[in-house]
Parts: structure tokens; sequence; C-alpha cells
């Protein structure tokens, strides 16, 4: 509606290109670059990108950012042995591990450097090992080492009795996705950078006027430059503007989530020999101390299909069992999967479009995609740097603080902190002792929470062993207060996920 | 630090009754901590009756019920912190406590009870496949939605699971206008009581599946539509049998499980059947001096056990507070449930300790008809009681008298188990 009132008044129409009427050319919809997708690829180029003088937004067609193939993975840090020698995969997985530390000091992200293990158990695959030591050195991974089955079960004594060796990278690590994601799209957001959510693009053109001309479900956005970083759907805004088509086939991959209890079950992250299909099912700690075992890889047309399937699971299960000895399987608190933006070139696709001047790719953004992230943004924030002309800006700040955790705090500076602001002395999530201060930080920070998701990616609040059965109402009414928004309105994740319908019978007779 | 004689985690039922026999028995400096924002625990959404017919002979809904003891705490003036969450809990029995009025302190507890009731199973924990959309609640959230709350959940329900709180919900949301259209269950038997399958389900012309578990979950955002199927004997789905139900909510009741963060932190020993503490017959911990009640301790069906139980809790606490808990001298019988009897509470003896009466409460783990409950001292039988029926979802109990346990000296284990004959 606003859009027609605009229209009405006066806005500047547009003529007719490709094929629909583009009209309201609205200022704050103009820009020098925009971003599709709000993933941790398209974060970390928007959060590059606010370095510069330049107009940058992202679009992104759910309600948060990490809403697609960022909040289900294998939440790790590849050492980058396992990309084909001279790749692109190869390189910026190796250049965004050695970003990892001072990035995530920048921006108070979860990481820890808990090294990775290739475990062989068949004596025959042994020269497997060799094969990915060669390939990592060439690639540039610092560290890595062949261990003796002894040295493995000394550092790892629940693996298989079948182990044979190992290759030990110790610059593996595990992070958290979420707040990876979230904190570089708050730093690009306190920089400037424009987020517009349930915003989903259906049409790409090229305008008479040499711009780009995005129609979206949310009006007519115009840009210089569009980056393309889609994931899953990569492909689809590809084909919109090259002759040269690509095609993303998503691989799925199904987790199984275990209790903090059985988070020391490993310390370090444990692979099986790479196959084909990719790295195989892992078994790691995660950074915030539980045990994840996953992905099984499943490919599949549809680019929702996020769903897990029995097989799926049992399947991940019987590969875990093969190199870890008596995984605590009944302390899974939560199973899910994940699509991989799976290119049939298995390559990072990365770079101006050949047929389609001032239209970056950024697709095939599958594992060790997350790894990547920090160089591919470095490197997309590159090209356009040197396409425009871009300026530093002046006052460009690369540092943010996250949700304070009171968990760290010492019980005095506890107790000072809720003298001062008492909702940090009121636990709302029990399982992973989420307070109510934690919660309203994470709803009122720039590009805050305004779903239970949101919440939990930023909180952990229902991240825990009973799932948010305790503590949703309690978020909701927190939600429901802090933003004005009736109770019927909050969502798990934006959408139609409502989670409650209608009052009850009572409360309506109450309310009339 | 504060010092308090007795701390009790939880103001639900247990903790209730056990502050309540604890200040009957003479303590003084008792202290309720309860995380809620009201006493009562999870009776507070209990709305419906059936509560209180052992206890009071009378049916009274939850919230009565909880009452009941809400008025004796407050006649005997026992403290009681609300909002207050306890944090730590350590083995020298230093509590730790948190709420935005005292921020966080510590609280040095002559003797600990713990009382913090149990949570549900949810939906991961039960590895079933398909999509993660809203519209999938725990029986017990959705029973604060409704009943505390004010909210519906949806309108087309399905329930996974025959536990007590789904049966009830079954019952909730159809009186609220929403149609449940099957309870599904893996087990070839129910998890509630029996009167909950007639009086919530039969009586509304709902269907029970027994053996039947969801295979398929769907809907991207929102939930539109659950599959489930039969299960062969090993909870495996048969195919061929899968069945669709559209519906826009999945209500979850399968099991409860006790809440022992905070115990197993202390260093409390578990048991692995209940996952409970395990205790002697004082209800008393592997640690000296913390004492176990309630859902914590077991999963139980009827309050009126719970408040039974938490009773001899504070009343044990007590005892130990005043030094009249004798030292244990590490000659415990043992108590061991075996065939058919899945655990027992206590798991120990103490003779010296003993009460005249001692009340064994335990589970079966299959339905049995006209069996019997047995029990030996040593190799002896010297119980065998027949009982019509046993079901999983019904507590069972047996009596034990300290005289007869002191006719066999040199007495090493107690056998509970169910015979056919």
């Amino acid at each position: 509606m606003a859009l027609l009132q605009k229209i009405y008044q006066g806005g500047t129409r547009y003529p007719l290109v490709g094929g629909f009427l583009k009209y309201a050319k609205e200022e704050n919809n103009m820009y020098d670059v925009v971003i599709i997708g709000a993933g941790v690829s398209g974060s970390s180029i928007a959060r590059e990108l606010s370095r510069y003088n330049a107009n940058v937004c992202v679009l992104e067609k759910c309600d948060d950012v990490c809403e697609g193939t960022t909040k289900a993975n294998s939440a790790i840090v590849h050492a980058g042995f396992d990309a084909a020698e001279g790749s692109l995969m190869a390189k910026l997985n190796v250049r965004g591990n050695e970003m990892m530390d001072q990035l995530c000091k920048d921006l108070d992200v979860p990481f820890k450097r808990n090294g990775s293990m290739v475990v062989c158990i068949h004596k025959e695959a042994l020269p497997g090992l060799q094969e990915l030591y060669d390939r990592g050195v060439k690639n540039g991974v610092k560290g890595l080492k062949i261990l003796s089955r002894e040295e493995v079960l000394e550092m790892e004594p629940n693996l298989s009795d079948n182990v044979e060796g190992a290759l030990y990278a110790p610059t593996g690590g595990i992070i958290c996705p979420f707040k990876l994601n979230i904190a570089m799209a708050e730093n690009a957001n306190v920089n400037g950078v424009e987020f517009r959510f349930n915003t989903e693009v259906e049409a790409i053109n090229k305008g008479e006027d040499g711009l780009w001309h995005l129609r979206t479900n949310n009006g007519e956005y115009v840009s210089k430059y569009v980056v393309n970083a889609a994931g899953v759907y990569a492909d689809k805004f590809h084909n919109m503007v090259s002759a040269k088509k690509i095609h993303i086939k998503p691989r799925r991959g199904d987790y199984c989530l275990l209790d903090k209890e059985a988070g020391t079950h490993v310390s370090h992250t444990i692979f099986p020999q790479p196959t084909k299909l990719g790295k195989g099912v892992l078994v790691t700690p995660t950074v915030h101390g539980n045990l994840l075992v996953g992905p099984t890889a499943i490919d599949i047309e549809n680019k929702e299909g996020v769903n897990t399937t029995g097989e799926g699971i049992n399947d991940l299960i019987a590969k875990a069992n093969d190199h870890v000895k008596n995984l605590p399987l009944r302390k899974v608190i939560t199973s899910f999967a994940g699509l991989r933006a799976h290119e049939d070139g298995h390559e990072f696709i990365i770079g101006e479009v050949e047929d389609a001047p001032a239209f970056i790719d950024c697709a095939g953004i599958e594992s060790p995609g997350l790894s990547a992230s920090p160089a591919i943004g470095e490197m997309v924030a590159e090209i356009l740097k040197d396409k425009m002309g871009l300026t530093p800006k002046n006052n460009w700040v690369g540092t943010r603080k996250d949700i304070l955790n009171p968990a760290d705090l010492s019980l005095e500076e506890r107790n000072e902190l809720i003298k001062k602001n008492p909702a940090y002395g009121n636990i709302i999530c029990r399982c992973e002792s989420i307070s109510e201060g934690e919660i309203i930080d994470a709803i009122h920070r720039p590009l805050g929470a305004r779903t239970l998701d949101g919440v939990k990616r930023r909180t952990r609040a229902g991240m825990g062993r009973c799932q948010a059965g305790f503590c949703s109402p309690k978020t909701m009414e927190i939600i429901h207060r802090e933003l004005g928004l009736p109770y019927e309105e909050i969502t798990k994740s934006g959408g139609r996920s409502n989670i409650v319908m209608e009052r009850t019978k009572n409360q309506k007779g109450g309310n009339q | 630090m504060v010092n308090y004689d007795i701390v009790i985690v939880g103001g639900g039922p247990a903790g209730l009754a056990a502050a309540v026999s604890a200040r009957n028995a003479g303590v003084e400096k008792i202290l309720i901590l309860e995380r809620d924002k009201e006493l009562g625990g999870i009776l507070n959404q209990c709305i419906h009756n059936g509560f209180g017919l052992h206890t009071f002979k009378e049916e009274l809904t939850g919230p009565e019920y909880a009452y009941r003891f809400i008025e004796k705490v407050l006649e005997a003036k026992i403290e009681y912190k609300l909002n207050t969450m306890v944090m730590d809990i350590s083995e020298d029995r230093v509590v730790t406590a948190m709420s935005r009025e005292d921020g966080m302190y510590q609280i040095k507890a002559g003797a600990v009870i713990l009382a913090m009731g149990c949570r549900e199973r949810p939906r991961g924990a039960l590895n079933i496949p398909g999509y993660r959309p809203a519209g999938i609640f725990s029986a017990g959230t959705a029973q604060r939605l409704v009943n505390i709350e004010g909210y519906m959940p949806g309108r087309e329900v399905v329930i996974l699971g025959s536990g007590d709180i789904g049966l009830i919900m079954a019952r909730r949301m159809t009186l609220e206008g929403a149609k449940v259209k099957v309870v599904a269950e893996l087990m070839p038997y129910s998890g509630g009581l029996k009167r909950n399958i007639v009086q919530c389900l039969d009586d509304f012309g709902i269907p029970l599946k027994l053996s039947h578990t969801v295979v398929d979950i769907e809907g991207k955002e929102h939930l539109t539509a659950v599959t489930i199927a039969q299960v062969d004997n090993h909870g495996k789905p048969i195919p061929g049998t899968e069945e669709r139900y559209t519906c826009d909510t999945l209500l979850l009741s399968c099991g409860l499980i006790p809440e022992n963060e905070l115990s197993r932190n202390a260093g409390v020993e578990m048991n692995p059947i209940t996952s409970g503490p395990i205790v002697n017959e004082s209800l008393e911990t592997n640690i000296p001096g913390v004492f176990a009640c309630g859902n914590v301790l077991h999963v139980h069906d009827l309050v009126d056990y719970v408040s039974e139980e938490a009773d001899r809790a504070g009343l044990n606490a007590a005892k130990f507070i005043k030094g009249e808990l004798v030292e244990s001298k590490g000659d415990d019988i043992e108590i061991v449930a075996t065939e058919g009897a899945r655990y027992t509470v206590p798991s120990t003896i103490d003779l010296d300790r003993m009460d005249d009466k001692l009340t064994v409460r335990f589970r079966v783990g299959a339905v049995y008809k006209d069996s019997y409950v047995s029990v030996y001292f040593d190799d002896e039988r010297v119980m065998h009681n027949k009982k019509r029926i046993m079901a999983p979802g019904e507590m069972e109990q047996v009596i034990l008298l300290k005289s007869k346990l002191e006719e066999k000296p040199g007495l090493k284990k107690i056998t509970v188990k169910i015979e056919n004959e």
C-alpha cells in the first residue's frame, strides 16, 4: 500500500522494461550494490563492503539472517587439505581459516581451534592419508601430521578399535555459524548496510538506464551492481541474467545433535576418509559443548527440502559408529537437515558474470563455504572496489561485542549487573541458563531478533536439552512485550510459522 | 553466605509437602526456592480434576490440590523465594540461587531436598523424521499455552504418545473446539492411566492407535500433515501401513525425564532406569544430607504418592538436621528389581534407620494380566500378591515391615519381581 501511495503522490514512473511495469523509483530503493541473500556469504560480503563509501543493501527472503545453508551445517572451520589443489575452494578455505582468529576476536564470535583428524580404519586405505597430507601441504595448510594408531588412540580414546592411523590438522576448528553470520550482518548494518527481510527477488533485468532492476514482493530495487549470494537459489538468479547456465543441486545433509553430557566424547573433529560425495559423516564437539554427528549426503531437487528421513538418520548413525565407538546416541536432543549449494562443477563460482557485467556471482558455496566465508567477503569486496573505484570510509568500525554472557562473570560482577539491570537475574532458558536480559538485548540490538528462532540463534535460549519446551512461552511473552507483537503474530521463524492461532474460548469471551 | 537448616529446591507438590513435614518435625529455618512466579509447580496448569482422591478423599483440580499445601506453608510461615532459579548445588550443600530482586547468592544448607520435578521428552529426542515447522509442541507446553496463557496452538490435532498429559490435552483441546484426530502410541500399551484413556479419549470418540508412530512431518513453515504407521515388535515402522493426517498441531506426550542437572553437578549418583537419584530407605542420596522426592526422583502418575513420598523426605531431612539419622554402617540391604519390575525406589535399606513400615514403589516393563508381585528375602519368597492387571503407566508398590526384615538376620538382598504363578 505504501508503494501505491507513493505512486499517486508522484513517484517517478519507469518505462516498461522486460515485460512488466517498472515504477516507483524511490530514493531509498536505489543502491550502488544489492546483495541477494543474508547468509554467511552475503553477510560477509556486506561487512567487507561496509568498509567503503557505497550504498549497499542486502535483500533476504526470510525473516532473519542465517535462515538457509548457514543455519544447518557442521559448524566447523576446515583446515583446507581436502579441496583440490589450485582450486578456488582450496585457496579461500585456507585464507578463510587464517582470517578466522582475528575476525572472531573482532566480532566476538565463539571459535576454537580444536584440531581435526581424518581417521583411517582400513590398512589398505592408509596411502589415502598421505595423499591428503600432500594435497594439504600444497594447499598451504600448516602443521599437518600423520599419526600412528597409537598416537591417535592416545589423543582420542573413543575412536574405533579398527583405527590404523590418522591425518591430524591442528588448524581445524569449531565455530558457531549462527553467531558468525549474525555478527557479520550486525557489524555491516552498524556501518551503514541496509537489510531488507521478507524480500524475495522475483526477477532481475538490466534497464535502459544501464542499472539492474530487481523486482521483489516488496517493490522494486535498482542497483548499479548485484551480488548473487543466494545459496541453493544462486543458480536461479544467475540464470536470470546469463546465457551460460549453472545448476545447483541441493545436497541434503542430516545431522544429530547430542546433549552437552556427550560433548566430550571426542575432543577433535573426527572425519572418515573422504569419498566422491564429500568429506563423509563427522563426529565433532561443537563450540558450545554439544556433540554433533553428520552429515549424510543425499542429492535432491527440492531447494526447500530440509526434512530429515528415517533412512538418512539410520545411515548417519551407522557411519558414525564406524569410526567412533560407544556413541551415546540416547543423548540425541535434536536432528535436522541442511542443504549444501552443490554446483555441478563442484567449485566456488565467484566473480563477475561474463555476459552480465556488474552482476557478481557468489555461487556454489558448499563446504567449505563457512570456513571460507571471511575470504569470500574479502574477495568479492575487492572485485567491487576495483570495478567501482570505492574509497574507504573514515569512520568504519570493525569490531562489535556479542550479547553479554553473564556466565562469564564472577559472582560479584554478576550481582553488579543484576543490580543495574534486574532482567539479568531472571533465567528464562533453564537448560542453557539464558537470562531475560540477554533475550532483551538480542531483540533490541541492530538487526535484532523478532522470532523464537531469532532469539535462539542469538542467545541459545531454546537450544538446550528440552528444546524450548520450557522457555518458549516465556520468550513469547518477552517478544510480545518488547516488540508489541500480538501473541498470534509471533512466529518460530517468520512466514506462516505462527506458534499460536487464537485465544481460547474463555479468553475470547473475556476480551469481547 | 546465609544459613538455613533445610533448603528445598522446587515449590511444586513435592517441595511443598516436604517443607510442611519438616516444619511439623520441628525444623525452624526452612527455605523453598521456586523458579516460577507462584508456588504449586506444574499443578497450576493442571486445571482438570481428579487430584487428591487418596490424600483428601475428594476430587480436586490441580491448583486446588496445590493450594491445600500452599495454605499449610503459609500458615507455618515457611520462607519461600519465587522467581528464583537455583544455579548450582555443591557437594557440601552450598546452594547458589539467583533472582531479579536478590541477584546471585549462596546459601549454606544443613540439608537439601531435591524437588525439581521433571520435564517432557522433546521431539528431537524421539528422532521423528520430517520437517521442523511450527505447530509441534510437547503436551505440557501446549497445556501451559492453553490453560495459563489462554491461547490455542491450532485446530486440527494429532497426538503422539499416550502419556497422561497427552491424554488430558486431547480432552482439553476438544473442549476448546479443536478436532483431535488420533492418538498414536509406539508401545502396544498406553503410557497413561486407564481412567484417563476412558475419560479423555473414549468419551470423546478419539481413536487410540497402539503400536503406531509418526514417520513423517510435513510443512516447511507451519505443520500441515503428519503420517503415522504401525510398528513391528522392534518398534520399526511397517511399510504399507502409513496413514496421513492433515493437521496444524502435533502434541508429543512421549515420556517424562526427571530434571537432575543440578543433582548430577552436585555428584549425586543416578539410576539409569529412572533417571533419578539412587536413594536409600530415607530417600537420601549418596551425598549425606541431600534427599530427593517427587518426580525428580522417579516419575509418578498420582500426585498423592508424590505428597506421601515428600512427607517422608521432609521428615528424614529433619532427622538429619537433628542428628537423629544414624550413620550407615555400610551393611545396607540391597533391593533388586528384576523379571518385569524395572526399578524400585528406594534401592537400599539400612535396617537401623528403617521405619516400622516402608513403601517400596516400582513400575513394570510391560502389561501383565493375572500375575503376581513377588518379594524374595535372599532366596526365600516372602510375598506373592496376585494382581488382575499391571501396566507400565501405573505405579506399583509393596510394603515391607521392619519386623519381618528383623526376623532374617544377615539378610543381604530383597528382590522384587513379577511372576506368572
